[in-house]
C-alpha cells in the first residue's frame, strides 16, 4: 500500500462519514427539533474524519522517507555503499528511480540490488503509515457521528473548524516571510563560515570564478559585494530615476491637471500597458534594440570603453518599465492634496502651472519621495532586464557606457548551471539574496511610514 | 505688468507642453516597443520550403515500402539516413553549394510524407520542405553572401515558397531554428500557472476572508498584515531562492518541474490575491451584513452565503492580475532549474519543464541568427496570452463589478 492509496482511502471515509452524519441527522429530526440542519452534522462528522487522519499522513511522509532511507543504509547492501558522500548519493537516487518505476537500469550495478530493498522499505512504512491514518480517520469519524444528537451543536462545530482553517491559510504569509529569511540566513552563515563577513561587506573586489577550488575561497578577495551593490545602485537607483522620476511625474500632473477626463481614461490604460508587459521582453529590447544604439552614441562621443553591455541601456529600459509605477504614486499624492489648498491657489490669480509648482507638488512631496523610494526598491530587485542587458564585470565606474554588473545578475550566475549546492559560489548568491532582501525590506519601511505620515497629515 | 502676464502665459504654455510630451514620450516608448517585437516576430510565424526532386531509387535509403507497414517502422526510418539522401537530392538539384540547404525540420516533413505514402519510394518525386535556419534567414534578406545567391537561384526557378509554420506552435525546443517551437514551453506554462492558481487562489481568498471579516486586531493579525505587505514588494528572484533552498533542497523535489515552479510563483502570487480579496470584501456594503445578521444568519454564514459571493467579480479581477503576472515571471524559475534544454512537452506534474517567458529568455541567448525571430514570436505569443488575461479582467470588471 501507498501513502497514495492511503490519502484515497481517507477522503473515501470522509464521504461515507458525510452521508452517514446526514443521514442521522435525517433521521433525528423525525424525533424532534434540530438544533443544527443535518447538512451540518454531516459536515461535521467528515472534517472530525478526514482534518486529524490527513494531517498525520502529511507528518509522516517526510519521517517515512527518513526511515525508508535508514533501513536500506542499514541493510547488507546498504552498508557495502562507497563511503565517498556524492557517490552514494547518487546510487541512491537511481535505486530510488528503480524502485518508483521510473527507469529499469542504473548506471551504478549496485543500484540494481538496492532497488528491492527500498520498495521493501517502503512498502512496510507505508502499510504503517497508511493503516495508522485509516484507523485515526475511522476513529474519530465514529465519535463524531456518535456525537449527533437534536441538541447537538453540530454548526458551531462546524464553524470551528472553518475559522481554524481561515486562520492557518493567513498564517501562511507569515510562515512564508520566515521561510525566506530563515533560509537565506542560514545558507549565508555556511557562506560567512567560508568567507568572512567583513570582507564580503566591505570587498572591493568581486571575482567568483577565481574561487571555485575550496583552499582558494578563504583567502582570495573574491567575494566582495561592494562593486555589485554599486552597479545596482548605479542602474536602479540612478540612471533608471534619472528616467523615470521626470517623465513619471509628468505624465502625473498632465494626467491629473491638464488632460480632459475622457483623454486621461484612454491615456492612463495605455500607460499601465508598461507595467505589464513581461521583465523578459524588456530585457531582450534592452539587448537587442536599445544597447547597440547606446554603444554607438558611446564611440561617437569619443568613449573608447563603451560597452555593448552598458550600465545606461539597461538603466534606460529599467527606467521606461519604472514610469506607470511612479506615475500612479504620483496621481495618488497629488489627489491627496485638498481641494481647497488647490482652489486657494488659483483663487489668488496664480496660473495652473505656478499652483502645480508651488503648492500641490510642495504639499505632495512626501508621498511622491515615498513613491520614488519604493520604485527605487523594485528596480534594485528587477532581474531580467540587468541579466540580458548589463554585463558581468563588477567594476566601480561612474561611466554609464561602461559594463557594470548588479546583486541580481550575479545570483543568477551563481545559480544557473550545475555546481556542488555546498561551494562558496552557490552560497554567496544566498548572501547576496539576503543583501538584497534587507535592502529592499529598509526601503520598503521607509517608503510606506513616509506615505502613511503624509496620509495623516492631510486627515 | 502686462510684459509680465505674458511670460507667465509662456511658461504656462509651456509646461503644460512639457506634460504632454512626457505623456507622448511614454507611449511612443510603448508604441515602439511593441512595433519592434511585432515586425522581428511575425516572420517567425513563417518559413520558406524549396522544391526538392528526390529520385528514391538512386538514392542509398534502402527504405522497402513494405516494412513501413510493419511495427517497427518508425525504427527503420528513423536509422536510415535521410540527411544524406536529401543533401544529395539538393546538389544535384541546385549544385554544391546547396549541400547544407536543408536542416532538421526538412527531415521531419520528410519521414512524414514517406510514412503517408510509402510509395513514393519507387519513384521520383518533387517534395516542398522547408529550408535550414541560414537559408531561410538569407530569403528573409539577412545573411551572409553564398546563402544569398543560392536564394537567387531558387527563386529565377521558383522553387521557393513561404508558407506557415505550423510547427512553430506544434513543436516544442530544438536547436535548429526552423523546427523549434513553443508547444513545449506553452504546455510547461499552462501546468504551472495551474498549480500556482490551485495554490494560491483558495488560500488567498481565505487569508483575505478572514483578516476582513473575522481578525480582532492583535498582535499576530499585525504580523500577518506587515508580512502580506511585505511579501508583495518583495524582488520576485528572492522567492526563486526560497523555492530553491525550501522545496529543492530541504524537500527534495524534482528540479525544473512545473509542480515547483507552481508552488514558487503561488507564494509570489498569494500577497496579490490578499491584498485584492481584502479590498474587494471592503467594498461590500455594511447593510448586507447586518441584514443577513438581522434574520438570524451566523457569522459564518454571512460571510459565505453573502459577502463572498458579492466580492466575488472583484477578487476574480485582482486574481486573474495576479496571475498575468506570474505568467510573465521569469526570475525564480531560473532559480529552480527552468531552464534546461527540454526537447519535448512535459509529460506531468513532476516531469521537467520549461515556461514562455524562460523559453524566451534562452532563445534569446542563441547564436544563431535564426533565432532572433523565434524569440521575437515567442514574445508576441506571451504578449497575445497577457492580453487575453487582462481583457478577461477587464470584460470581469465591467460585466460583474456592481458600485454600491
Amino acid at each position: 500500500m501507498s501513502l497514495g492509496l492511503a490519502l484515497v482511502a481517507v477522503l473515501a471515509i470522509a464521504f461515507a462519514t458525510a452521508w452517514v452524519g446526514f443521514a442521522r441527522g435525517r433521521r433525528l429530526r423525525t424525533a424532534g427539533r434540530l438544533h443544527s440542519l443535518p447538512v451540518y452534522h454531516g459536515a461535521y462528522a467528515a472534517l472530525w474524519a478526514a482534518i486529524p487522519a490527513l494531517l498525520l499522513l502529511a507528518a509522516w511522509a517526510p519521517f517515512q522517507s527518513q526511515m525508508v532511507n535508514q533501513a536500506v543504509l542499514a541493510s547488507p547492501e546498504g552498508r557495502a555503499l562507497p563511503r565517498f558522500e556524492m557517490q552514494r548519493e547518487s546510487i541512491l537516487s537511481e535505486a530510488q528511480e528503480i524502485a518508483d518505476g521510473e527507469r529499469d537500469q542504473g548506471f551504478n550495478p549496485e543500484s540494481s540490488s538496492l532497488a528491492p530493498r527500498i520498495r521493501a522499505a517502503q512498502q512496510r512504512y507505508a502499510m504503517m503509515g497508511g493503516v495508522a491514518a485509516i484507523l485515526v480517520a475511522l476513529g474519530t469519524a465514529a465519535l463524531a457521528v456518535r456525537r449527533s444528537k437534536p441538541q447537538f451543536r453540530a454548526r458551531a462545530g462546524v464553524e470551528r473548524w472553518v475559522m481554524i482553517v481561515l486562520f492557518a491559510a493567513s498564517l501562511i504569509a507569515i510562515l512564508t516571510t520566515l521561510g525566506i529569511f530563515l533560509s537565506l540566513m542560514f545558507e549565508s552563515l555556511r557562506f560567512f563560515r567560508l568567507y568572512p563577513l567583513q570582507s564580503f561587506v566591505f570587498g572591493l573586489q568581486w571575482s567568483p570564478q577565481t574561487a571555485i577550488r575550496a583552499d582558494q575561497a578563504g583567502s582570495s578577495g573574491a567575494f566582495g559585494a561592494i562593486p555589485l551593490l554599486w552597479g545596482t545602485f548605479f542602474i536602479g537607483a540612478i540612471i533608471a530615476m534619472v528616467v523615470a522620476v521626470p517623465l513619471g511625474l509628468m505624465c502625473a500632473i498632465y494626467l491629473t491637471q491638464y488632460a480632459h477626463p475622457r483623454v486621461r481614461s484612454w491615456l492612463k490604460p495605455i500607460l499601465e500597458i508598461l507595467a505589464g508587459i513581461p521583465t523578459v521582453v524588456y530585457g531582450y529590447f534592452a539587448a537587442l534594440t536599445v544597447a547597440p544604439v547606446v554603444r554607438d552614441l558611446g564611440l561617437r562621443l569619443g568613449i573608447e570603453s563603451a560597452s555593448s553591455e552598458s550600465a545606461l541601456a539597461a538603466g534606460l529600459v529599467m527606467g521606461i518599465m519604472i514610469i506607470p509605477f511612479i506615475s500612479s504614486m504620483a496621481d495618488d499624492s497629488i489627489a491627496a492634496v485638498p481641494q481647497s489648498m488647490r482652489d486657494g491657489s488659483l483663487a489668488m490669480g496664480a496660473t495652473t502651472s505656478e499652483t502645480i509648482r508651488r503648492v500641490l507638488l510642495p504639499g505632495a512631496l512626501p508621498g511622491v519621495m515615498g513613491g520614488i523610494l519604493l520604485a527605487v526598491s523594485r528596480a534594485i530587485g528587477e532581474t531580467m532586464i540587468v541579466v540580458m542587458a548589463a554585463g558581468l564585470a563588477a567594476s566601480l565606474t561612474l561611466n554609464p557606457f561602461a559594463s557594470v554588473t548588479t546583486v541580481t545578475t550575479q545570483i543568477v550566475q551563481l545559480l544557473t548551471g550545475d555546481q556542488e549546492f555546498d561551494s562558496a559560489k552557490t552560497l554567496a548568491a544566498f548572501a547576496l539574496g539576503l543583501a538584497l532582501f534587507l535592502i529592499t525590506l529598509l526601503l520598503n519601511l521607509i517608503a510606506l511610514r513616509i506615505v502613511r505620515r503624509y496620509q495623516e497629515q492631510y486627515e | 505688468m502686462h510684459r509680465r502676464v505674458r511670460r507667465r502665459y509662456t511658461i504656462e504654455r509651456w509646461f503644460r507642453g512639457v506634460g504632454f510630451a512626457a505623456v507622448a514620450l511614454s507611449i511612443l516608448f510603448l508604441a515602439f516597443l511593441l512595433f519592434n517585437m511585432g515586425s522581428k516576430g511575425l516572420g517567425g510565424f513563417s518559413r520558406y520550403e524549396a522544391a526538392l526532386p528526390i529520385d528514391f531509387t538512386r538514392s542509398d535509403l534502402f527504405l522497402d515500402p513494405a516494412t513501413l507497414r510493419g511495427p517497427d517502422a518508425e525504427q527503420t526510418v528513423a536509422s536510415a539516413d535521410l540527411e544524406s539522401a536529401i543533401s544529395k537530392a539538393a546538389v544535384e538539384a541546385y549544385g554544391p553549394d546547396a549541400d547544407e540547404m536543408f536542416g532538421d525540420a526538412a527531415i521531419t516533413k520528410l519521414t512524414k510524407v514517406i510514412f503517408a505514402d510509402p510509395t513514393m519510394l519507387g519513384g521520383t518525386s518533387t517534395l516542398w520542405l522547408p529550408v535550414g535556419s541560414k537559408l531561410d534567414v538569407a530569403a528573409k534578406g539577412d545573411s551572409d553572401a553564398a546563402n544569398e545567391k543560392l536564394v537567387d537561384v531558387l527563386q529565377a526557378r521558383h522553387s521557393l515558397r513561404r508558407t506557415f509554420n505550423a510547427d512553430f506552435l506544434t513543436a516544442s525546443d530544438s536547436t535548429d531554428p526552423t523546427s523549434a517551437g513553443v508547444w513545449g514551453a506553452l504546455k510547461g506554462t499552462f501546468l504551472t500557472i495551474l498549480v500556482t492558481m490551485g495554490l494560491a487562489f483558495p488560500v488567498g481568498v481565505l487569508a483575505a476572508v478572514y483578516l476582513e471579516e473575522f481578525a480582532t486586531r492583535n498582535r499576530w493579525t499585525d504580523a500577518i498584515e506587515v508580512s502580506i505587505n511585505n511579501l508583495a514588494a518583495v524582488p520576485s528572484i528572492i522567492f526563486g531562492l526560497l523555492g530553491l533552498a525550501v522545496f529543492l533542497n530541504v524537500m527534495n523535489l524534482p528540479r525544473s518541474a512545473p509542480l515547483v515552479g507552481g508552488m514558487t510563483l503561488a507564494l509570489m502570487t498569494m500577497p496579490v490575491i490578499v491584498i485584492a480579496g481584502r479590498n474587494a470584501i471592503k467594498t461590500v456594503p455594511p447593510s448586507i451584513r447586518d441584514a443577513a445578521l438581522g434574520v438570524g444568519a451566523s457569522k459564518m454564514q454571512v460571510t459565505f452565503h453573502h459577502v463572498l459571493p458579492l466580492a466575488l467579480p472583484g477578487i476574480l479581477t485582482g486574481t486573474i492580475i495576479g496571475m498575468a503576472r506570474a505568467l510573465g515571471e521569469t526570475a525564480p524559475l531560473l532559480m529552480i532549474g527552468m531552464r534546461a534544454f527540454i526537447a519535448a512537452p512535459p509529460t506531468g506534474m513532476t516531469a521537467p519543464a520549461t515556461v514562455l517567458p524562460v523559453q524566451i529568455f534562452l532563445w534569446s541567448d542563441e547564436v544563431d541568427r535564426g533565432f532572433v525571430e523565434k524569440t521575437s514570436a515567442a514574445i508576441i505569443v506571451l504578449l497575445l496570452f497577457m492580453l487575453l488575461m487582462n481583457g478577461l479582467a477587464i470584460y470581469l470588471r465591467n460585466r460583474f463589478e456592481r458600485r454600491w
